[in-house]
């Protein structure tokens, strides 16, 4: 018989799964991934998506089945979308900070101003002296923003709280 | 409560409501990507293509809630109903103006910021009342909205604001669009024939307290902008969470439906 696998070994190779637009950081370091189900050949697992109407979820569901599939002994793999808990950027990991700066987002702040307002620094030069050009960017989650430090545009996370 | 401890009258009163939300979503996202490529600058096309995009993503939530109840999946939903059969709001069906996309749309910039804004500020009142809700898969739902309803309230309070504050012309217009925005409220917080089923079980808040609360948020924001205070007063007239629709939501039904129609399992 089979021995189950470990659930270290699906968490490495899910570390593989990258957001489809930011190859820098996974859906582990983004803090989707809400809970891991592993039976002999089957993994389950429920996914939090982070925007509702974020496209790129498809794409997601596809890559992590790929993702467990290759695994030894693992005949069917179920991805499933939940909304309990809700997805706030407060689940974003350390590590998911520096990729996304790596990648030139400013990661979303860890808190906010009492107006709601948020502090942002710039990815590039780490500058504080930045403006929100609009709070919606190219994709649902980002917030396109200007340094005047370093004359560099870039794009910052947008915080989401339940508060 | 879950989906399996329903009876049938309260498995129909929370269709209704799921409906109602849903369909208000899908027909105000369609009305605002009507707006790309022709929103007043770039930023405003991304910023009105960002929301459009979150609100359809708001629709499917709650169509897909509708589905685990029983219903078709969020596709049939949002593309095989017809006009009489949807539960929108009348004021979200309405156009954005004259012409149409596809020849020279005159579309009104001014109508369309205080209907999202009157629209938006209603949503975000209705999912702070569903974050009470007796019934369980409805809560998360609603405090996720929540969170990106926060940026697009945002964005369409300071476009109202500072349109109302600004040139003659500007404050002419505003008054105009704010004059027809209200000859439609009167079924945007509104529950249609389910009110009492659906108040009475706690699947959401009263709709008479929601629109008090939402008069009283309103109130103070148009009389500051120097708005007489009677603009507000609305009536209902007919009502969409009924299924009474204008020629305006056939046309769109019959235009976002137009691929669904003609190859229903296609994949876009």
């Amino acid at each position: 018989m089979t021995a189950i696998i470990e659930k270290n070994t699906v968490l490495e190779q899910l570390q593989r799964v990258k957001d489809p637009e930011i190859d820098t950081v996974s859906i582990i370091d983004l803090g989707m991934v809400e809970r891991i189900d592993i039976s002999v050949t089957t993994i389950e697992i429920e996914v939090l998506p982070t925007f509702l109407g974020c496209p790129a979820l498809p794409i997601i569901q596809k890559e992590i089945e790929l993702a467990l599939l290759s695994l030894p002994g693992i005949l069917s793999v179920m991805v499933r979308f939940v909304h309990t808990p809700p997805w706030t950027s407060d689940r974003i990991t350390q590590k998911g900070h520096e990729g996304l700066r790596a990648f030139g987002i400013a990661p979303p702040p860890l808190f906010l101003e009492a107006d709601g307002t948020w502090h942002i620094d710039c990815p590039y030069c780490m500058s504080t002296y930045v403006t929100i050009e609009n709070l919606f960017g190219p994709t649902a989650c980002r917030s396109i923003v200007y340094c005047k430090s370093c004359k560099n545009p870039f794009e910052a996370m947008k915080p989401v709280s339940t508060l | 409560m879950s989906e399996h401890e329903l009876s049938d009258v309260e498995r129909e009163a929370l269709t209704e409501l799921l409906l109602q939300l849903g369909d208000d979503d899908f027909i105000y996202a369609f009305r605002g990507a009507e707006w790309l490529g022709l929103a007043p600058h770039i930023e405003e096309d991304v910023a009105s293509a960002s929301i459009s995009q979150n609100s359809m993503g708001h629709a499917v939530m709650f169509y897909e809630l509708a589905g685990t109840l029983g219903l078709s999946e969020a596709n049939v939903l949002a593309h095989g109903r017809e006009a009489n059969e949807r539960k929108n709001s009348i004021l979200l069906e309405r156009v954005n103006g004259e012409g149409s996309y596809m020849g020279t749309p005159t579309f009104d910039w001014a109508y369309t910021v205080v209907r999202n804004y009157f629209y938006t500020l209603a949503k975000k009142l209705k999912m702070d009342a569903l974050q009470l809700s007796t019934y369980g898969p409805l809560v998360d739902v609603a405090k996720k909205v929540n969170m990106e309803l926060h940026y697009h309230l945002l964005h369409w309070r300071t476009w109202f604001i500072q349109l109302s504050q600004s040139t003659d012309e500007a404050k002419t217009r505003m008054t105009l669009a704010i004059k027809k925005v209200m000859q439609d409220f009167g079924d945007l917080i509104h529950y249609g024939d389910w009110t009492v089923e659906i108040e009475k079980k706690g699947y959401s808040a009263s709709a008479k307290q929601l629109e008090q609360i939402w008069l009283s948020m309103m109130n103070p924001i148009v009389t500051s902008l120097g708005f007489d205070e009677t603009i507000l007063e609305y009536e209902l007239k007919q009502n969409g969470r009924n299924g009474q629709h204008t020629e305006d939501l056939h046309l769109a039904i019959a235009t976002f439906s137009e691929v669904y129609q003609t190859d229903p399992v296609a994949t876009w």
